[in-house]
């Protein structure tokens, strides 16, 4: 009997030690962003301090299906993802369509600490970034552009040229490169006949315009010498001008400023934990962090004087890149965005 | 006359318990098939035949809209309703907008009519308990609530099944006179997608037919041991990942990448060619993708076909291309068949080379479903053009069953 006691205690003793980690692996939070150099950028600044901190495993997903994925989720009362990274438009339409949690602001951070329109009902901002013009010095070595609009001037710029494929910017610098000033380019977009002129713009430049899709993909054009200049994401260009000393060249002019987004699907499993790591970004100094790994800029108006001398002039903020920049106006884009991305899709398959 | 029938004439108990001791064997043999069948039933019929449904029934707008929809129906007719189903939508709008359906409603409503969704979500935000009720008011608000085609719309949403989607996926759409009628032309895109589909679908077959069938004549008469050694060479890319082969065929048709380098070098060409993002490009990284497919039916079919019988035809006095003509090629033939289908079919259902290699204009019907139920969110729409690829292919199978004979077709 005695040795059969002992035997059970070992047993117990040993299932006790074999739970410990089982319990701590079970604090965990997944999230879902979008891949590449940014995602990395995320690990490095918040992902694993968090996760270190809280003593907890970190999943990390990488997708571009965004809302589409979170939707899917929520409808098939199957969610994997407790925070997931998107774009300001889809949080507005996601958080109509009720698939996000609406935001408790007393535990994440004073609401009003954040730049105008980063702190939505459902959506956390995480940075700022800009939507820019790129060009390799290998390919234009003498007259560089100096603003996004020389996209439409193939007689100065020949060659082939890279844009995202979607409505959103494209539209808004082709008015702009119509003569429509930017503080006037929603009003006017609003109208039919506005869609109309911005649709003609694009039409005198179709069929140079190579599409890219990730955000992974304009350094490569660039790189290949596919392009002569492209749009692209800022920290996507500055990282491998950084890194790997590449020949691109940023240009700031009419650039579109941007914010990414945090959100929280309704049904997340971890919902405390998630909101503990939206805390623990919001916090000034870690939300000035990313900008060490990426040029991002911070969304929290205090966290400017953690954010490194030598990254500050690098952001799409700075002072001298915002001339005649256009912050993105999200609200037009959850208006309308379904329509004017059909028209733009329609378009594209003609 | 089979076992059984003899077994009865012979001795009747006796083939009793032989006809029990068959159906435990038959129903075994079910019952090891059953798995697999629930299996396809579960995870294959049952999902695409959920999915199809949607193309033709959206409870959306009827869910978010209960009152107005009976109000509606209460008052059966055309054009704009009287108070009592504006005072209806005024209630749903406002409950709507409590339990998070308004978006939905707005999205939904927009594929039936666009820019429906902005008029939606401003009349939505602008309502409250104690404000306008009443049609005048409505119209007041948003001059859109006062026009006949929003509440065809909404007619036509609230009855749950429609046709919208469909006839939307064939460039059509139907007029509040109850007939049908064109899409606007800048909006008629999907014909023309379809035609593309199909014509680079042909496309590909032939030329891989083309490559493949002299081919397959070559690997099928060499000797065994060199033929083996070949034939890996077919399979070796076979065996590897569509996207790699993709991802490696944007590398090499670059405007700086190899081929280009080469047909330069080769003074083939005096500038560099895009092949990139184009039709051409599309359709070289597609043949090597799909040449496998075409090869390896005819290859097996004509591995069976003695080479005798040609030596046969000769001696018997056929000329060469008679004797190919009639003797080689009606055996090879349900090899051909099925190889040319096989790679017609998967052309059909192209996504990631055009996605990657193809320009705009080149992008598939695929590109387009995957872009409504990935990008877009309108699975209807994403239904409704899968539906119309599901019965062109089907369509398609059964005129070739139906012109070549179904068994002739050498499918494996």
């Amino acid at each position: 009997m005695h040795s059969i006691g002992t035997v059970a205690r070992i047993a117990l003793v040993a299932g006790v030690i074999a739970a410990l980690p089982a319990a701590a692996q079970d604090q965990q939070l997944t999230i879902a962003s979008a891949g590449g150099a940014w995602q990395q950028a995320q690990h490095n600044a918040w992902y694993a301090p968090f996760a270190q901190k809280m003593g907890i495993k970190f999943n990390e997903e990488e997708t571009s299906a965004g809302m589409a994925r979170v939707q899917a989720m929520v409808q098939a009362h199957n969610v994997t993802d407790d925070v997931v990274t998107v774009d300001t438009a889809e949080v507005l339409a996601a958080c109509d369509s009720g698939v996000l949690v609406k935001l408790d602001w007393s535990k994440i951070a004073p609401r009003d600490g954040f730049l105008p329109g980063a702190a939505r009902d459902c959506g956390m901002g995480l940075d700022v970034y800009g939507d820019i013009l790129a060009y390799n010095t290998d390919v234009v070595k003498s007259d560089p552009p100096t603003s996004v609009l020389a996209l439409f001037d193939t007689k100065r710029w020949p060659g082939k040229r890279g844009m995202q494929k979607v409505a959103a910017n494209n539209l808004e610098w082709a008015l702009e490169a119509d003569g429509v000033p930017p503080d006037q380019v929603y009003k006017v977009l609003a109208t039919p006949e506005g869609v109309d002129r911005a649709f003609a713009k694009l039409d005198t430049i179709k069929k140079d315009i190579v599409w890219w899709e990730a955000g992974a993909q304009p350094p490569q054009l660039l790189a290949s010498h596919e392009v002569v200049m492209t749009t692209a994401w800022n920290g996507r260009i500055q990282n491998p001008i950084d890194h790997e000393h590449a020949p691109f060249k940023i240009v700031w002019g009419n650039e579109i400023i941007e914010y990414d987004m945090i959100s929280i699907p309704k049904g997340s499993p971890h919902l405390d934990l998630a909101y503990k790591y939206l805390a623990y970004v919001a916090q000034p100094e870690n939300n000035a962090r990313l900008g060490q790994y990426i040029p991002y800029g911070p969304v929290v108006k205090d966290s400017v004087k953690f954010v490194p001398q030598d990254v500050l002039p690098k952001l799409p903020t700075a002072p001298d890149h915002m001339a005649n920049a256009l912050p993105i106006d999200m609200e037009f884009w959850a208006d309308y965005g379904q329509d004017l991305n059909k028209r733009f899709n329609d378009w594209l398959a003609k | 006359m089979s076992a059984t029938a003899t077994l009865t004439m012979a001795d009747p108990a006796l083939a009793a318990a032989v006809r029990r001791s068959l159906r435990g064997q038959r129903m075994r043999a079910a019952l090891l098939v059953a798995p697999l069948f629930v299996l396809l039933l579960l995870s294959f019929c049952l999902p695409i035949a959920a999915l199809l449904g949607r193309a033709m029934y959206d409870p959306t707008i009827h869910d978010a809209l209960p009152r107005t929809a009976a109000a509606l129906a209460a008052s059966p007719g055309e054009g704009v309703p009287a108070d009592t189903v504006f005072a209806a939508l005024g209630d749903d709008l406002l409950a709507a907008k409590q339990n998070d359906t308004l978006y939905n409603l707005a999205k939904d409503l927009n594929n039936l009519l666009p820019a429906a969704r902005s008029h939606v979500l401003r009349t939505g935000r602008g309502l409250s308990q104690d404000k306008p009720q009443t049609r005048a008011d409505f119209i007041a608000l948003d001059p859109f609530w006062g026009e006949n085609a929003t509440w065809f719309a909404i007619r036509n949403g609230t009855r749950s099944f429609t046709t919208s989607y469909l006839l939307a996926a064939v460039d059509l759409r139907s007029l509040p006179n109850g007939g049908i009628g064109a899409v606007r032309p800048d909006q008629a895109i999907y014909l023309a997608i379809f035609t593309r589909t199909f014509a680079i679908a042909a496309a590909v077959t032939m030329i891989t037919l083309v490559l493949g069938f002299p081919l397959a004549w070559l690997l099928a008469n060499l000797p065994g041991p060199l033929a083996a050694r070949l034939i890996l060479l077919v399979l070796l890319p076979f065996w590897t990942s569509i996207l790699v082969r993709t991802a490696a065929w944007t590398v090499l048709l670059q405007k700086f990448g190899i081929l280009n380098d080469f047909l330069l070098a080769l003074h083939i060409t005096d500038h560099r060619l895009d092949l990139m993002y184009t039709r051409t490009g599309l359709i070289i990284a597609m043949t090597h993708i799909q040449l496998p497919f075409t090869f390896l039916p005819i290859y097996s079919t004509m591995r069976t076909i003695s080479s005798s019988q040609m030596r046969a035809a000769y001696s018997l006095g056929a000329r060469p291309f008679v004797a190919f003509r009639r003797v080689y090629l009606p055996q090879v033939m349900p090899g051909v068949i099925a190889g040319c289908l096989l790679t017609f079919i998967l052309c059909l259902g192209y996504f990631i080379t055009p996605a990657l290699v193809g320009g705009p204009a080149d992008q598939l019907i695929a590109n387009f479903i995957s872009n409504y139920i990935d990008i877009e969110l309108n699975w209807q729409m994403a239904a409704a053009l899968s539906c119309i690829l599901l019965a062109l292919t089907l369509g398609l199978f059964a005129l070739l069953a139906r012109t070549f004979g179904i068994d002739r077709m050498k499918l494996v």
